[in-house]
């Protein structure tokens, strides 16, 4: 890249620029606010460095082209926001199944429905993880700055890659829109994962065979290894199989190639957990907020500490009960009614109390509310 | 030798492993070469006289039948 | 097996799927007859399907094969394609893959005339889920959904494509194979977006329950139903109804999707330094 530096951008603008350092060579996408930006700056970006970008006719759509794409050995990625992330919800189950890497950018707003295009949302946390139907494998990060979007959407790429595993980078329109000074990586200096090819000749290639990985090689169409891709269940030749055996080996290998490589996925931060009475599970944007009434309230004596998700599906539970020992209570700030939350509540069970401090408002945070929120948990 | 067997000198081949006894070939015959068999398969039952129009070939919907060009013979 | 088409078929996933007289196989091998006479290499051919019985075609056949979401084999083939234009792409779809679910993807594929060849297998009704109208069932037809006959009007689907300004468009029928094999390959051969509409049989959902009891039957209307378009021409709509027209519509040359954002991407590479 020879971009590199110090620029300011938004936060979509972090998409756009990261995505190109990860390799991304291909995008479609369906104008909807607040995510057009991307799909904007990637129409004149791909094209200066030999990739495609395509205006498709609708989400769904966009959503197939990218997985199509994919198969032909392009990276690929499309973006959208609520209503658009409900339509392109089979099609990510196609890629889920299929397992073709590709990354999807969900700016959230408010919904539901068309909702309030342009106030910001953490409402599609749930949907992030069991959009589409059936149980299926799936990644979600949620960056909290615009400067971790930039290095969340290489991450996401990587990941992508690295599993075959559709990513889902979940923004809200507070980073989308934001601006910050961002650090541009240098391409020399970032790890960049592609999928591995097949290491056999096409006569043996085994399209979904495990190699003892759980993550099968991958031919791109026109290698020269001719196969099949289906949505429907399939043995390691590619070919569906409703056999009980082929269906329970593969749902097993999809869903534990997440669990097996657990590393290249999971990103938490914990800060000051080991002391901590209270703890904030935080993520996305609230936690800028929830941050300054952390800082507030450890002045004041209490001892708070935060554990915040950049990974937010598979959810990271060990690290989670890691980070919650000691503590008397736990706060998930969202701008949803507790999405979040129910998982948290999962994972410490019934003898840690889990509180939500929540907007559906369309409004942000201040760290007031969240100071405050605090103040009574840690008191009651 | 059973009717349903391939003979080395018919014009024309018929898969039995693939024929599903739709009878469109034995319909559309413009010479009424073949017949079917007690199955439904289709079998050459007047072989001499195939004009190799191809047309059972071509309306084969189940891959099943080839008709040999006369060098092949 | 035919031995001339032969190497095109997996041939360990045949017998097929489909029912005994069941047309899809017909336009299947017409496929394969009309690339094989253009020499089209596997490697280099990709086949993409929704959903529905004629989208298992391309699992039987040895080339690179995608079988998708019902209704979006047109959007993932959009992706291949974009992201490699060099490959040769072909849709394999069903009437109510097409015309309903994925209409707006056949709009717009037509309306960017992007080089794929899509080929139409229009049975007249949903067979994978028993028979219920399709978007081309004809008007009075009976279905699983339309047991007192159909009230929707049917679809002129080549006229919609032709309208949404595809480069090439054409019906033939199983019947009529041999042409139907020549307008497959004029598609193929076509730079822009083709669109070939088969009519071919169900004879179990569609036949069984409108008159024609067996797959001859459903061929022989095929044979007294279509009109060859030069005839068509000089009749007058009385004439034509309850028949269909058959043969070439479009076949024009106009600017290909890929062809334009290549040169777009020749002009535009050093705009600004490198990835």
């Amino acid at each position: 890249m020879s971009e590199s530096g110090r620029r300011l951008m938004q936060g979509n603008e972090a998409v756009v620029e990261a995505s190109l350092v990860a390799g991304c060579r291909f995008f479609a996408g369906y104008p909807i606010t607040p995510s057009t930006e991307i799909a904007e700056l990637l129409a004149s970006r791909l094209p200066q460095v030999g990739g495609r970008f395509i205006q498709m006719e609708d989400e769904i759509a966009s959503m197939g082209a990218a997985i199509g794409a994919s198969l032909a050995g392009t990276k690929a990625m499309t973006a959208t926001s609520g209503p658009g992330f409900s339509l392109k919800q089979e099609n990510l189950g196609f890629a889920a199944l299929t397992e073709v890497p590709v990354v999807v950018v969900d700016v959230q707003r408010m919904g539901p429905s068309t909702g309030m295009p342009t106030a910001p949302s953490q409402g599609d946390i749930m949907q992030a993880r069991w959009g589409t139907h059936g149980d299926h494998p799936i990644v979600a990060l949620c960056p909290a700055s615009v400067g971790e979007t930039y290095a969340a959407t290489i991450r996401a790429f990587n990941i992508s890659e690295a599993l075959r595993v559709p990513v889902v980078l979940l923004l809200d329109e507070v980073i989308g829109h934001m601006r910050e000074g961002v650090a541009m990586a240098d391409a020399q200096n970032v790890e960049i994962i592609d999928r591995k090819g097949p290491s056999v000749s096409p006569s043996e290639f085994l399209p979904y065979a495990d190699d003892g990985t759980m993550v099968p090689e991958m031919a791109a169409f026109g290698e020269g290894y001719r196969h099949h891709v289906t949505g429907l269940f399939h043995d390691e030749t590619g070919f569906p199989d409703m056999s009980a055996a082929v269906a329970k080996s593969l749902m097993q290998r999809i869903m534990g190639k997440l669990d097996a490589h657990r590393h290249v996925y999971e990103w938490t931060e914990a800060r000051d957990t080991e002391e901590a009475e209270v703890l904030l599970v935080t993520f996305g944007s609230p936690a800028q907020a929830a941050r300054s009434a952390i800082n507030r309230a450890q002045r004041e004596g209490m001892k708070v500490g935060e554990f915040r998700l950049i990974t937010l599906w598979p959810f990271p539970e060990k690290a989670l009960r890691e980070a919650a020992t000691g503590a008397r209570a736990v706060i998930v700030p969202e701008m949803n009614l507790g999405q979040l939350r129910l998982e948290v509540e999962r994972v410490m069970g019934c003898a840690t109390p889990v509180y939500g401090i929540n907007r559906t408002d369309g409004d942000i945070f201040k760290p007031d509310e969240i100071y405050q929120g605090i103040v009574e948990v840690y008191s009651g | 030798m059973s009717s349903s067997e391939v003979r080395a000198e018919d014009p024309v081949v018929v898969d039995r492993h693939l024929c599903k006894a739709c009878g469109i070939c034995i319909a559309f015959c413009p010479k009424s070469v073949l017949g079917a068999d007690g199955d439904g398969i289709a079998i050459v039952e007047r072989p001499d006289e195939c004009i190799r129009c191809r047309m059972c070939e071509f309306r084969c919907p189940d891959f099943a039948i080839v008709v040999r060009s006369e060098e092949d013979e | 097996m035919n031995t001339h088409l032969r190497k095109y078929f997996r041939q360990e996933h045949l017998p097929h799927i489909w029912c005994p007289g069941c047309g899809n196989g017909i336009v299947t091998a017409a496929i394969l007859r009309a690339l094989d006479r253009l020499g089209w290499e596997k490697d280099r051919t990709v086949f993409v399907s929704g959903i529905g019985c004629s989208s298992r075609a391309p699992g039987y056949l040895d080339f690179n094969t995608l079988h998708t979401t019902h209704g979006r084999a047109l959007v993932f083939a959009t992706g291949v394609k974009v992201a490699h234009p060099n490959l040769n792409v072909v849709v394999i779809t069903g009437d109510g893959d097409a015309s309903a679910i994925g209409g707006n993807h056949l709009i717009h594929a037509a309306r960017r005339n992007i080089d794929i060849t899509t080929i139409c297998f229009n049975n007249s009704i949903y067979g994978m889920t028993g028979g219920q109208y399709s978007p081309l069932s004809p008007t009075d037809s009976v279905a699983s959904t339309a047991p007192f006959g159909n009230t929707d009007r049917s679809f002129d689907l080549c006229r919609l494509v032709e309208a949404a300004g595809a480069s090439y468009v054409a019906r033939g029928t199983t019947y009529h194979v041999t042409p139907l094999t020549k307008l497959i390959e004029r598609g193929f051969e076509k730079r822009g977006f083709s669109f070939v509409e088969a009519i071919t049989a169900c004879p179990v959902y569609f036949g069984r329950r409108n008159k024609m009891r067996t797959p001859v039957e459903m061929l022989e209307w095929q044979k007294d139903a279509a009109v060859p378009i030069t005839r068509a021409q000089k009749m007058d709509p009385e004439e034509l109804a309850g028949k269909f027209v058959i043969g070439t519509f479009v076949d024009i040359d106009m600017p290909e999707y890929t062809e334009s954002y290549e040169r777009l991407l020749r002009e535009h590479a050093s705009d600004r330094g490198g990835g």
